[in-house]
This record gives C-alpha cells, structure tokens and sequence, in this order.
C-alpha cells in the first residue's frame, strides 16, 4: 500500500509546484514538465522506488533554491559592484 | 538589553523583472507587475535569523511600511525565521511619496518603543538606490551605525562589524543599541518554501498607523520626471585591424 507515501508525494508535487512560479524560462514551461515527470511514474507502487523518487524530487529542489540564489547574486553583483570586486 | 531585533523589509519590483516607463515619465509601471523583497533585504532578515539561531538575540521583528500588499513581504520574513511582523500603513499619496527619510522616522519611532538592541536593514532597496534609510535611522536615534555589512558579531553588548568600504574591507566594534546595513556578501538567504510559509501564517503581524507613532510623513522631495537610459547604439563589425583604427579615427576617439 503506498498510501502513507501517497501524502508526501503530494506534498512534494505542492513544494515543486511552488518554486516554480520562479523559474527563468517561466511558470508554465515549469508546470508542463513537472506534472508530465510526476504522471511518467505514477504506476510505481513499490515503496522503496516511490521513496527513492521522492529523494529524488527533494534534490530537484535544493537544486532550484541554489539555481534562484546563484542567479539573484550574480546579477546583484553586476549591478552593484565594480567587475574585479 | 531586551535581545529585540527590528528588521525593515521593502516591497520592491522584483529584480529579474523588465522595468517599464510610464508614457506620462510619471515613474514607473507597478500595476500588475511582479514584487518581491528587495535582495538586500532578504540578507537582512537571513543575518536576524542567524542571530536568534545562534541564540545570541531572543526576538526578530520584520516591519513593512506601505499598502496592503505589504504584507506579503512580511510574511516572506516570517517563512524565513522572524518572530513576528509589524506594518505600518500607508497608501495613496503618502505612499508614492515615502522615502528614507519618513520610512528612518517611523523606524527610529518603533526601534524606541520596541526597546530594540538591533535595527538590520539591506543597504539599499533596488527601485530607488537611495542607500539612506539605516543612515537616517541611525542620526534620528543617535545610535552607532555599522553600513555595508560583510560580516556581523555580537560580543556581549557591542557589535563587531566589518564593512566593505572602496579598498577593502573596515572592522569597527560599536556599542549596542546600534544600527547595521547589510551588504551582498553578508550572508546567503534561504529561500521561503511553501511548508514555512504555511507555518509563518500562525505568527501574528501587528497594524500601526504613522500618527500613532508621531510621525511626520510630509516629503520635501518632488519627483519631477523618470526617463529610460538612453539606447545603446547598435556596435559595427570591422573585418581587419586597420578597419578599427581608421572607424576610430573617424569618430575623433583617437
């Protein structure tokens, strides 16, 4: 039964979904492909792949925070501060 | 010391956003454009929050002045790790007019009646640049200030700061209460997902009119006009060295 995990992966999809309104190439490039990567696994009922996946999905966003942030900095920088500063 | 933090947030266009003119050079289009906090901001509240986690102030007040809209950016500062938010109400007229100096009034009006020990704010906010708000802040309380912050320390009831200044880097030790502003390389904000968002909606943000806290908000600044900076000129593609210098000569650049 992968109802307990059913929860979190929804919770995970409300997270990604989330982060997404920021995303460089716009919202719904990012919803497309979030929604068309989480329906490609939704027959997996194995629990130890549905938690693998949902690692998986908790990397993507770490990933995403450090992509927003990166961006966010650089761009300050080059804004704000001489090229060698 | 009542271990009392105030953090000032601003509602800003956000950064990646193409700003418009208005047709009438009025200012700028706001309406139905994205916001966000000001960058500078958000390394505000990241160092408050580093303060309190590292347990060496007890509280994180985040405060917002303007509109409604507003509390959105406090409850940004909220799902990041502050305490509570006060904001303070100002729309319309009042409003376009706000600047550093009614926005350091009404924060040296709460940083006096909250007993606070600290006041961060970003050094400045990406829509006007005006880099004055802490500075202000700090004369009207009569409060050391520590501006362009790469680094913070609190050692007992003093601040060590080092300031990034043009050549290098200055350390200054100030007594507390003092006032600091933080500078890029200050820290490296989290970001406020949605679970701390959901848990930032149980901490309470307080409502405060300017009157109420005898504050002026009269300007004594107009704005006259806001134009685009002018267009890059498209750049010429030249095939040999000679080419370049002979365009340059005819340019009168050499």
């Amino acid at each position: 039964m992968s109802n307990p995990l059913r929860g979190e992966v929804i919770r995970l999809y409300k997270n990604l979904l989330y982060l997404g309104r920021e995303y460089p190439k716009g919202n719904a490039y990012f919803r497309e492909r979030l929604k068309t990567a989480f329906m490609k696994n939704k027959d997996v009922t194995d629990p130890e792949k549905i938690r693998k996946l949902i690692d998986r999905g908790e990397f993507v966003i770490k990933e995403l925070e450090a992509l927003y942030f990166l961006r966010k900095y650089r761009a300050m920088k080059k804004r704000y501060y001489e090229p060698d500063h | 010391m009542t271990g009392r933090v105030l953090v000032g947030v601003k509602r800003v266009i956000d950064y990646a956003v193409k700003i418009r003119v208005k047709p009438d050079h009025s200012g700028v289009v706001t309406d139905g454009v994205k916001h966000s906090m000001n960058p500078f901001c958000e390394i505000a509240v990241e160092e408050a929050v580093k303060l309190k986690e590292k347990k060496l102030i007890k509280e994180v007040v985040a405060i917002s002045c303007g509109p409604q809209q507003v509390q959105e950016t406090i409850r940004t500062a909220l799902a990041m790790g502050a305490d509570r938010g006060i904001h303070v109400e100002v729309s319309g007229k009042d409003y376009e007019n706000l600047g550093p100096l009614q926005v350091s009034k009404i924060l040296a009006a709460l940083a006096k009646k909250e007993e606070a020990s600290l006041v961060i704010l970003g050094k400045q906010a990406i829509d006007d640049d005006c880099n004055q708000t802490g500075q202000m802040t700090a004369a009207l309380l009569d409060w050391p200030q520590g501006t362009f912050a790469s680094e913070v320390a609190v050692e007992g009831d003093k601040v060590k700061i080092v300031r990034e200044i043009d050549g290098g880097l200055e350390t200054i030790k100030v007594n507390m209460p003092a006032v600091v502003t933080a500078d890029l390389r200050l820290n490296t904000p989290r970001y406020a997902t949605l679970p701390n968002i959901m848990k930032a909606k149980k901490k309470k943000i307080a409502n405060v009119k300017p009157q109420d806290l005898g504050v002026d908000l009269t300007s004594r600044v107009e704005v006259v006009r806001v134009d685009e900076p002018p267009q890059r000129q498209a750049g010429m593609k030249v095939e040999t060295v000679d080419d370049l210098v002979g365009k340059l000569k005819e340019a009168g650049r050499i």
